[in-house]
């Protein structure tokens, strides 16, 4: 079980804020592709910082607690995972503080206004 | 580069990127810092579970060694640009008409 601490950790992460999502309804997963747009750049640039970081050997992962699926980069896929899961989380969480205190962000649609 | 040269150097560009290239105005805004303090307490218990339960495992030689929650400071540096290089590019977005 110990191999599964890395992942549960991100799973845990989407199960905590799923309800931003599913109760307050803040629409970050509905609107998937601005979220894809928002999240994979930013992610390939924090993977290659990275694989960077793990060449010369400044970090590294405890092989016992993570899955052990070794992508490019030698970057455990957990890692790969960190940067979808976090910024997603993220950005519920903004949009979660939208929401609840009709703050603006420079970003609403005139027909919102 | 250390980690602590790349963190504080990704502290800068994040900034940048937000106020000379994308333009959002967002670190202006009470809703970013808002959020960005509700993201951090989120990010030191995970960051936390992580380097306490030393999933991740640094070289000394790379960080200051000064820790908050088990983590180094550089992970709240690394933390902050992942999340205003994100927020920034969701915002704009946005103001591109994409909602």
């Amino acid at each position: 079980m110990a191999h599964l601490t890395y992942l549960a950790l991100l799973v845990g992460c989407l199960v905590v804020t799923a309800p931003l999502e599913l109760v307050l309804r803040v629409r970050v997963y509905a609107r998937w592709r601005r979220l894809l747009l928002a999240v994979l750049p930013v992610a390939v640039v924090f993977l290659c910082w990275d694989a960077y970081a793990v060449h010369r050997h400044q970090w590294w992962y405890d092989a016992a607690q993570i899955v052990g699926l070794r992508l490019p980069g030698h970057l455990p896929v957990e890692e790969v995972l960190f940067f979808l899961v976090v910024p997603v989380c993220a950005i519920l969480g903004f949009e979660a503080v939208r929401v609840v205190t009709g703050w603006r962000a420079g970003d609403e649609s005139e027909r919102h206004q | 580069m250390s980690y602590t040269a790349l963190a504080v150097a990704a502290v800068v560009v994040s900034v940048l990127v937000d106020v000379a290239l994308l333009r959002t105005r967002l670190l202006a805004r009470r809703i970013f810092w808002v959020s960005y303090a509700i993201v951090f307490g989120f990010q030191l218990l995970v960051n936390g579970v992580l380097t306490g339960r030393r999933v991740v495992r640094y070289d000394p030689a790379t960080i200051l060694g000064t820790r908050i929650a088990y983590a180094p400071v550089e992970d709240l540096l690394f933390g902050f640009a992942l999340v205003t290089l994100t927020l920034s590019l969701w915002v704009w977005l946005g103001r591109r008409g994409m909602h």
